[in-house]
């Protein structure tokens, strides 16, 4: 388990408890047992202690934690089967996005996730989360698709942004972003966007304009990095604690603006601390979204689509 | 937000923010030419082609007939649903500079005696950045567009793409410019975007990309990611003329350069022709 500088206290006591659990493998002591019991009580009032006052910043850095359950994490646990489809069938498979056919609760899904990777050659493989333009087009392919099939779309997010390099942009980073979030908007059969950790700009919207977007408890979704605003903003890239307050990008903030439709409760401590129940959950909001979205006419479930994202946006209006 | 505004007040090209300044040195070739010259080329150097950045409303007397003859939108206004850090100072200070209320206009106004739809942004004003307004602006215009089924042109100065201080509000624009676009394909209403120096970000990354036709200045800087964050990101030289309108020209993501002078000619000929279905 890796801790998080605000988890410092609560690691501690769990290293303490891990100890007194192993000696009572072979010790069943009743003065063992109890004190085992009493040091769960207080590590559980504790976790609950730390985790129920989170500033911005500690959500950003659960929602960057490198044991965070990542896409493929979370298809393994909530589909019967998935079968991962690859290429944009124009240039390359961006193994950042991952994308494919699956089943959940004997349902046919189209899924699209970015992937961040976990150990070093895994996260060089995946670029970090980072897509380029291939990742897009790919998912466009599987929008496509779904369509053709009259399936459902389920998006998992976690991205730092999409990737700002020289191939990217000669194969027309923009224009792929800006293709995905129209083809999203249009596509005929219902859509869920699940922001798990990082949505990170327009990276992020290029596969979260959906009928339906939820927020895992700790992920962020932010125009810019707290580090991006930071630099601009403080002209000091260190004042990201400042930055991330000023942007109001947790889960609780964008229920609020009204720009998500709901929050999937983490498991305590977060949900690295425990993929299937977070997996059980997602699962659970993606099956009662669907029940909901599928009762719509396709004419119907545009039209409100449209609306929704029509309405977003805060402005005041001038009396004349 | 990929790429930084200029330290307020912009850096407008030196004199040109000055209506009686007489004389105008031009930044690329260093030419000394008298205002009163560049009034007559569009503010396009007559010496070197260097296309001077130009203003909204400028824009829309290159381009219109009789200029902006009904503005849609000029009642709404910036608000600041962040609370963020020195914004509200920000938008006062622009106010006051250039004394538009955010970084759009939009209107209907004539092309060689085609009415359309314009909407233009203005550098000056945070860098042309997407917030609300101009999402609730473009929104509107294309809109009209599609109901009067009129074309729609699109004139971008935008280096910020989102505007940061609205947040999550501004990347929400992305979608709604969007859905904008989509009424415009429903209404089959030709849609055009004439990218200036430098169109960028968010903005690029959405409506600005969605063009039947995408026209950009000679120059101009366009892409999605700010050079300097590739730079800090990759650590190597970036490639001469990297994301300017010639390399994006080369790289099949726009269809010309068109120089400003024969701008309203281009767009002229191109909506003689995407109005004349035989249906």
């Amino acid at each position: 388990m890796r801790y998080l500088d605000f988890e410092q206290p609560l690691a501690n006591l769990e290293m303490e408890l891990d100890k007194l659990k192993k000696q009572a493998e072979n010790n069943k002591d009743e003065l063992l047992i109890r004190q085992i019991k009493e040091l769960e009580n207080k590590v559980n009032q504790m976790r609950k202690r730390v985790f129920s006052n989170l500033t911005r910043w500690q959500k950003v850095q659960l929602a960057r934690h490198p044991d965070r359950p990542y896409p493929l994490d979370i298809i393994q646990r909530i589909c019967e089967d998935f079968v991962e489809l690859h290429g944009d069938r124009l240039f390359g498979d961006d193994k950042a996005i991952v994308a494919g056919l699956g089943k959940i609760e004997n349902h046919g899904v189209v899924i699209v996730g970015i992937q961040k990777g976990r150990e070093t050659e895994e996260k060089i493989l995946r670029n970090f989360g980072m897509a380029h333009p291939e990742g897009y087009r790919k998912a466009m392919r599987m929008f496509s698709l779904a369509e053709k099939l009259k399936l459902p779309i389920l998006t998992l997010v976690d991205t730092p942004g999409a990737y700002p390099g020289i191939g990217a942009e000669e194969r027309g980073q923009f224009s792929a972003i800006a293709y995905s979030i129209k083809r999203m908007l249009e596509v005929k059969v219902p859509t869920i966007a699940i922001i798990t950790g990082e949505g990170g700009s327009g990276g992020a919207l290029a596969i979260a304009t959906a009928d339906r977007v939820y927020m895992l408890e700790y992920a962020i979704y932010s125009v810019i990095s707290p580090e991006g605003a930071a630099s601009i903003l403080f002209r000091d890239a260190s004042k990201n604690k400042e930055a991330a307050e000023s942007l109001k990008l947790t889960a609780d903030d964008l229920l609020r603006f009204g720009i998500i439709d709901g929050i999937i409760k983490e498991p305590l401590g977060g949900a690295h601390r425990d993929y299937d129940e977070t997996a059980r959950r997602i699962k659970k909001a993606f099956i009662r979204a669907f029940r909901e979205l599928r009762r719509k006419t396709i004419r119907g479930l545009i039209s409100s689509r449209y609306k929704k994202y029509r309405k977003m946006g805060k402005f005041i209006i001038a009396e004349s | 937000m990929f790429f930084k505004p200029k330290k307020t007040p912009p850096k407008r090209e030196k004199g040109l923010k000055v209506p009686d300044d007489f004389w105008v040195k031009c930044p690329s070739c260093q030419s000394i030419l008298p205002n009163i010259d560049l009034e007559k080329t569009a503010k396009v150097c007559p010496k070197c082609s260097y296309h001077f950045r130009i203003s909204a409303y400028e824009y829309a007397n290159i381009l219109f007939d009789n200029g902006i003859e009904r503005e849609i939108g000029k009642e709404i206004l910036p608000d600041d649903p962040l609370d963020f850090p020195g914004y509200k100072q920000k938008l006062e200070k622009y106010k006051k500079i250039y004394g538009l209320n955010d970084s759009s206009i939009a209107g209907i106004g004539h092309i060689d005696g085609i009415k359309v739809t314009g909407f233009f942004t203005d550098f000056g004003f945070l860098g042309g950045s997407m917030g609300s307004v101009f999402g609730e602006k473009f929104y509107r215009a294309a809109t009209h567009s599609a109901k009067s089924r009129i074309p729609f042109i699109a004139v971008l100065f935008s280096g910020g793409g989102a505007r940061m201080h609205e947040g999550i509000f501004s990347l929400m624009q992305m979608a709604k410019t969007t859905v904008g676009v989509l009424e415009l394909e429903k209404a089959k209403v030709p849609y055009i975007t004439v990218l200036g120096d430098p169109t960028m970000g968010g903005v690029m990354a959405s409506f600005a990309a969605l063009g039947d036709v995408i026209i950009a200045e000679p120059g101009a800087l366009i892409g999605f990611a700010g050079p300097r964050v590739i730079q800090q990101t990759i650590r190597q030289e970036l490639p001469k003329g990297f994301q300017r309108s010639e390399f994006q020209l080369e790289h099949g993501q726009i269809d010309m350069v068109v120089d400003r002078r024969e701008m309203k000619k281009t767009l002229s000929r191109l909506l003689k022709i995407m109005t004349s279905s035989y249906l």
